[in-house]
């Protein structure tokens, strides 16, 4: 039976050179960490979907529902996005359990938009360390945007900082001569704030007369306003949180002082501030926005709108529209899915950050026309574009350009 | 008159647990030990992760049973001083450079000290009012550590990263490996002395307490003292814990120690059993494991599944692991006949 046997080894050597020569072929094309494969990515998110936090939950369900979709109109470049999403309680602790959970147990590519401050600040070491992606993180601190020292960190909404730039810009170009009194909140949002305001006068910074911080534990904040109307400000910008922007302008109101009055985005909620401040007393009141709202008429027939409603209705029929959250959720679940999508067959965490860092004019549909993504490697803040509005009836109407919040232009 | 009689109507709010019940015979002891010591060379670095979060409840809870189930008095102020405690080591570490063993020991000295202190007025009062009291503690602290005029210190509502320490002298196991034989450590020293205090004068000074505060006083025992001492000696351990928790999770946070850590830790000693020191440990696994199970259960009814859960606990076994251990025990008592 030599022959046989021959022949067997034989068949047997020709399938291993087979074998090698094409898995040898595929090393050369597809490269995968841990999390990737032929057929599918893994994907970590971790959310408060319980807790003090817990209305934010609705953008990690808005997002899986989003890579659903995703899955059933065939995944990326063929690979389905396993998503796996978990509550954190808004607690760092239980944030610091869940990542690693993530990574080592679940053994994602990367983790994706998880949410907070704290939260973040406390998985950040750790990521960085394992070199796991910490990707398009859900909070508007301005120290995402260290490539330097950590370079597997990236934010995806405007920083607070750049915010405070736009009005910093949008003051020296219509009102020169501006008294100016801020009102902020004494954390580390309204910290970012502040800064980015007094970076952004530059030299001008003596158009600031009076800064008044409080503390959330205040329960009123009317003798700060008091105050700073004595100081005969004309410009008053409010850098509060949705509570306390609800009594400024009230107080405001009632104490008839009518400067010009700025409310940060945070606080620009039509249902959650300026209806129960009173609309008549929130007439003329500037912000500044980034991202279309779904509850505003005037973006029924938007073509990037419509797509958006049509994926609520399919995907996540219980979704309120009129929630912000749902529109965020939307954008930088899309924002991932272009990444994923440039990385191509390359799947490896260092690609994704390579691609992540090279998103050149993205136009997610949620956001206003005009404001792009961009990104660079030494540049790790996604949007820093943002549009003024002007509260007028009971909505906001967009007025101006599109202006950066970049500190360079 | 009025007080007398509304001491001796009271229904006791706490079981009389006798001392010799409080424990675990030598055998069952060196088997969890074996088995604890073992247990990282056969699972995954997280699992340790778990582990060593698993024994720094369990401390927490420890401190909260010789509280309630020793001297009978109730707190849902144990977040306050597990932050104390957090924030001393965190600060230590990351301002002074200390060594964070040493820090251990601090940390307990002024959870000590807060404790004992906050014991003065809780003297007052009793019960349900008790309770109340602490709970404002554990509400305001959060904004405590906010407070700007700690901001330099406590890194504000940013907290503090700390850093992880390395295994000493160069031996080959991981940080999380060396972490949690550390931690092991700590918890058998701090059960060890528990035990034995409960086990002393004190102890059963504590427990004439809680079994009746009247009988207490008139076999002279100078309650007010050991009131405010075992409020001293709860706050101490859970500070110890709270220092053992920053190291582990490398962060302190205001938003880390709400009152939603004191509840947890409270639902851990009544599902381990008041009074029942081994169960500290079985309270702890609870509220770490249960609510992941919950949540892979249901995600949007997490909080529903997880209050299922415990109320079958509640239901089926009312005094907890106790209870649990008690049966067990019976059981292999039959076999031996």
């Amino acid at each position: 039976m030599p022959s046989k046997r021959i022949i067997r080894i034989a068949a047997l050597s020709t399938a291993v050179i087979a074998l090698a020569a094409t898995s040898g072929g595929a090393l050369a094309q597809k490269k995968y960490d841990t999390g990737a494969t032929d057929t599918e990515i893994k994907i970590g998110n971790i959310m408060p979907y319980s807790g003090p936090a817990s209305a934010y939950g609705v953008i990690g369900k808005t997002e899986a529902a989003y890579f659903k979709m995703i899955n059933a109109e065939g995944g990326i470049n063929g690979r389905k996005i396993n998503f796996v999403s978990y509550d954190d309680g808004y607690s760092p602790p239980k944030a610091v359990e869940q990542a690693r959970k993530l990574v080592e147990s679940d053994e994602v590519l990367l983790v994706f938009n998880p949410l907070g401050t704290p939260s973040n600040t406390a998985i950040q070491k750790y990521l960085n360390a394992k070199k796991v992606p910490q990707l398009f993180v859900a909070t508007g601190a301005t120290k995402w945007n260290d490539p330097k020292n950590f370079p597997w960190t990236m934010g995806w909404q405007p920083s607070y900082q750049s915010e405070a730039r736009i009005y910093a810009k949008y003051l020296i170009k219509e009102k020169p001569n501006a008294k100016i009194a801020i009102l902020f909140q004494n954390d580390d949002f309204g910290k970012d704030y502040l800064k980015g305001l007094k970076d952004g006068l530059g030299a001008k910074g003596s158009m600031i007369i009076a800064e008044e911080s409080y503390e959330t534990t205040e329960p009123t904040i009317d003798s700060h306003i008091v105050k700073l109307k004595s100081t005969g400000a004309d410009t008053f910008i409010s850098i509060t949180t949705p509570k306390f922007a609800a009594q400024a302008i009230k107080k405001l109101a009632e104490i008839e002082w009518k400067p010009l009055h700025i409310v940060s985005n945070v606080s620009a909620s039509v249902g959650g501030v300026m209806k129960p401040a009173g609309f008549e007393n929130a007439q003329g009141i500037l912000s500044a926005a980034y991202a279309k709202d779904g509850a505003d008429p005037q973006w029924d027939n938007d073509p990037g709108m419509k797509k958006f409603f049509a994926f609520l209705d399919k995907y996540y029929p219980d979704g309120d529209k009129r929630d912000g959250s749902l529109v965020f959720g939307y954008g930088v679940a899309q924002t991932l899915a272009k990444v994923l999508e440039m990385c191509g067959d390359n799947l490896t965490r260092e690609n994704v950050m390579k691609q992540a860092a090279s998103l050149k004019d993205f136009a997610p549909d949620t956001l206003l026309p005009g404001v792009k993504i961009n990104t660079s490697p030494t540049d790790f803040a996604p949007i820093e574009q943002l549009q003024m509005m002007r509260f007028k009836g009971e909505k906001w109407d967009l007025f101006g350009d599109i202006i950066s919040g970049e500190l360079s232009n | 008159m009025s007080a007398v009689q509304e001491v001796g109507t009271e229904a006791p709010a706490i079981e009389a647990v006798p001392k010799r019940a409080m424990t675990l015979g030598y055998g069952t002891s060196l088997i969890i030990l074996g088995l604890l010591i073992l247990a990282p060379m056969f699972v995954k670095h997280f699992i340790t992760f778990q582990l060593t979060m698993l024994l720094i409840y369990g401390l927490a809870v420890l401190a909260l049973n010789i509280l309630t189930g020793g001297s009978g008095q109730f707190s849902l102020g144990q977040s306050a001083f597990y932050a104390v405690g957090a924030y001393t080591s965190a600060i230590l570490m990351e301002h002074a450079g200390m060594n964070y063993a040493l820090t251990l020991p601090i940390s307990g000295i002024i959870c000590f000290g807060f404790g004992f202190l906050f014991g003065q007025p809780a003297l007052r009062l009793s019960g349900v009012y008790l309770a109340l009291a602490t709970f404002a503690l554990a509400t305001a602290m959060p904004q405590l550590l906010k407070l700007g005029y700690f901001e330099h210190w406590t890194g504000g509502v940013q907290g503090l990263v700390v850093t992880k320490p390395d295994a000493p002298f160069g031996l080959p196991i991981s940080q999380d490996t060396w972490l949690y034989y550390f931690t092991l450590v700590v918890t058998i020293a701090i059960y060890i002395f528990s035990v034995n205090l409960l086990k002393s004068r004190s102890g059963r000074a504590f427990m004439a307490i809680r079994d009746n505060e009247i009988a207490a006083s008139a076999m002279g025992i100078d309650v007010a003292l050991y009131k405010t001492l075992a409020f001293g000696v709860s706050a101490g351990i859970t500070g110890v814990a709270g220092g053992l928790g920053a190291i582990a999770v490398q962060f302190v946070a205001p938003d880390s120690y709400t009152i939603t850590l004191a509840i947890s830790l409270f639902l851990g000693m009544v599902v381990g059993g008041v009074g029942w020191l081994p169960g500290s440990i079985v309270g702890s696994a609870f509220i770490i494991f249960v609510p992941n199970i919950a949540e892979g259960i249901s995600k949007g009814l997490s909080g529903a599944v997880f209050g299922v859960l415990l109320f079958l606990v509640i239901f089926l076994v009312p005094h907890g692991a106790r209870q649990v251990a008690i049966v067990a025990q019976q059981l292999i008592g039959k076999f031996k006949k």
